[in-house]
């Protein structure tokens, strides 16, 4: 089965940067009410870059381990860089086909990163 | 008994393949199937007789008026409701109970008043008795359920008071399979001289309804989850009630003189059904009614509870599954399987031809009361057999695989 391919498992099951950041300076949550899956999201950002990103949340396999994958595929990039990416990008890193209707369970990581920024622009 | 396999030639659909396999069409309590009989009644209808009802003088407009009241009175003889033009014809249930909560309740509800609903309620019967009394600075009030998914009556005939206007309770929960003792319900809320809603959208598809039997002042069907098409449902309310309720939309077919500043309404149904109505979706709902007829609801009933319990059976032989389901419930089986969301079921499902639904099912607070994020959930129609429970059993052992 290709959407739950070996590495979505891996990662829903063995969740990387899970749980609290204590440095983070950006901070965000969200939720999806359709299917109840929340997501919380910590960074730090330092002179316009990610340096290190944690998550915490719960939810289907998708959501958690995109996000869970986010955290270790943003460290580096720019604020810019980030705002500029989009689902093609996700579906890149994820590497399956998503159907429309869990298209917003992949998404939702990258939308609570986006908002963290956000937040912490106008913090 | 049911002639499964004859049944299930009437519904081309099932022929499709998902993913490659069979397709297990478990999805009914959100929408059913249609037989050819409804599709054909739809493309003859517009085929041959398609033109506006009422007011018509031609052939044509004359023929789609009688087919559209000859659904009006095959309605009111499935749900034996006294008159026929106490069926007022609606896009959904939704639609029926919003008719209801902007006619009868800005007429009859005020400041002060309650309302009960109950914790099963689809959200369909809920928010629009919570707008309600925002808009009357009423109280809604809600019968819990009990650990066994029955609602608690004793809790009800507590609630129950002179301040009581209206009981607004579903007639089975599309979530649990819950079937409410809406006969008593009913009693002990006319008791009390209150008015009662039955969201029967569930409840209508499964078991023979005889609306002057049980009485309820208001009941509400969906045609599309009865083998209709969408955009076909229907509200009953009894006669006097109807009468003195004001108009819900205003426009065309419903009035009976105009002036530039005022106007006069006619009498019913056409005083609810404002503007052209669903036409051809109608007279198609009464193929399938004639369809449901033809097969017995007796019949129907049995068979889903052949195959609710043979869900149940295979579905509880592992450890991982728990099931939310009362006993004598109709024909939907919930559950979740430990450490799996349900979406990520539903996919899994998908990928071995079982169309299954997940999520909150439109019933928050009832999700939560169960204190689960969300569910997976299979409900069962006529044209289902063992083997579409079986290959819902098979694609259960390997999502349970999957996730080892």
């Amino acid at each position: 089965m290709d959407l739950y391919s070996e590495i979505i498992l891996d990662y829903y099951k063995n969740p990387r940067n899970k749980g609290p950041l204590k440095d983070a300076n950006a901070y965000s949550e969200e939720y999806n009410p359709s299917c109840g899956d929340k997501i919380s999201i910590q960074l730090k950002i330092e002179d316009n870059k990610i340096t290190k990103a944690n998550f915490d949340g719960i939810g289907c396999a998708i959501s958690q381990a995109t996000t869970s994958m986010l955290t270790e595929e943003i460290i580096g990039k720019t604020i810019e860089e980030i705002k500029a990416m989009d689902t093609p990008d996700i579906i890149n890193m994820l590497g399956i086909e998503i159907s429309p209707g869990r298209i917003k369970c992949a998404l939702l990581g990258l939308s609570t990163i986006k908002k963290a920024i956000i937040l912490h622009k106008h913090a | 008994m049911l002639n499964v396999e004859e049944i299930r030639k009437q519904f081309k659909i099932l022929d499709r393949k998902i993913n490659g396999k069979r397709l297990a069409y478990l999805d009914n309590a959100s929408t059913t199937q249609k037989p050819h009989k409804v599709i054909q009644a739809l493309t003859d209808y517009y085929e041959n007789n398609n033109s506006n009802i009422h007011r018509g003088i031609h052939t044509l407009s004359e023929e789609s008026t009688t087919l559209y009241e000859s659904a009006r009175v095959t309605l009111q003889k499935f749900l034996n409701a006294k008159l026929a033009h106490e069926i007022i014809f609606t896009r959904n249930t939704t639609e029926a109970i919003n008719l209801v909560a902007y006619t009868f309740g800005e007429k009859n509800i005020h400041e002060g008043d309650e309302i009960i609903v109950s914790e099963l309620e689809h959200h369909a019967n809920l928010i629009p008795w919570q707008e309600l009394c925002k808009r009357k600075k009423a109280t809604l009030k809600v019968i819990p359920i009990k650990e066994d998914l029955n609602l608690d009556m004793e809790i009800y005939e507590k609630l129950l008071s002179e301040k009581t206007k209206l009981v607004a309770v579903t007639g089975m929960s599309n979530v649990t399979g819950t079937i409410p003792n809406i006969k008593k319900i009913i009693e002990l809320a006319h008791k009390f001289n209150s008015k009662v809603l039955i969201d029967g959208a569930q409840l209508a598809a499964h078991t023979k309804i005889d609306l002057q039997e049980l009485n309820c002042d208001f009941f509400t069907i969906s045609g599309h989850k009865m083998l209709g098409p969408t955009g076909s449902g229907a509200l009953y309310g009894k006669e006097e009630l109807l009468n003195e309720m004001p108009p819900f939309l205003f426009g065309g077919g419903m009035v009976l003189h105009v002036t530039q500043q005022e106007t006069s309404y006619t009498g019913l149904p056409d005083k609810f059904e404002a503007g052209t109505p669903n036409i051809a979706e109608t007279i198609a709902f009464k193929s399938a009614i004639e369809y449901l007829e033809e097969i017995g609801m007796e019949n129907i009933q049995k068979h889903e509870k052949e195959l609710t319990d043979y869900a149940i059976e295979l579905f509880s032989k592992h450890k991982e599954v728990k099931i939310f389901h009362p006993e004598n419930g109709g024909g939907v089986v919930s559950f979740t399987i430990e450490g799996i969301h349900p979406h990520d079921i539903a996919s899994i499902f998908n990928e071995y031809g079982v169309a299954i639904r997940s999520g909150k099912h439109c019933a928050h607070p009832l999700i939560e009361r169960l204190k689960i994020p969300s569910l997976a959930r299979m409900s069962f129609y006529i044209y289902n057999n063992k083997e579409d429970v079986e290959q819902a059993e098979k694609a259960l052992k390997e999502t349970i695989k999957i996730f080892k």
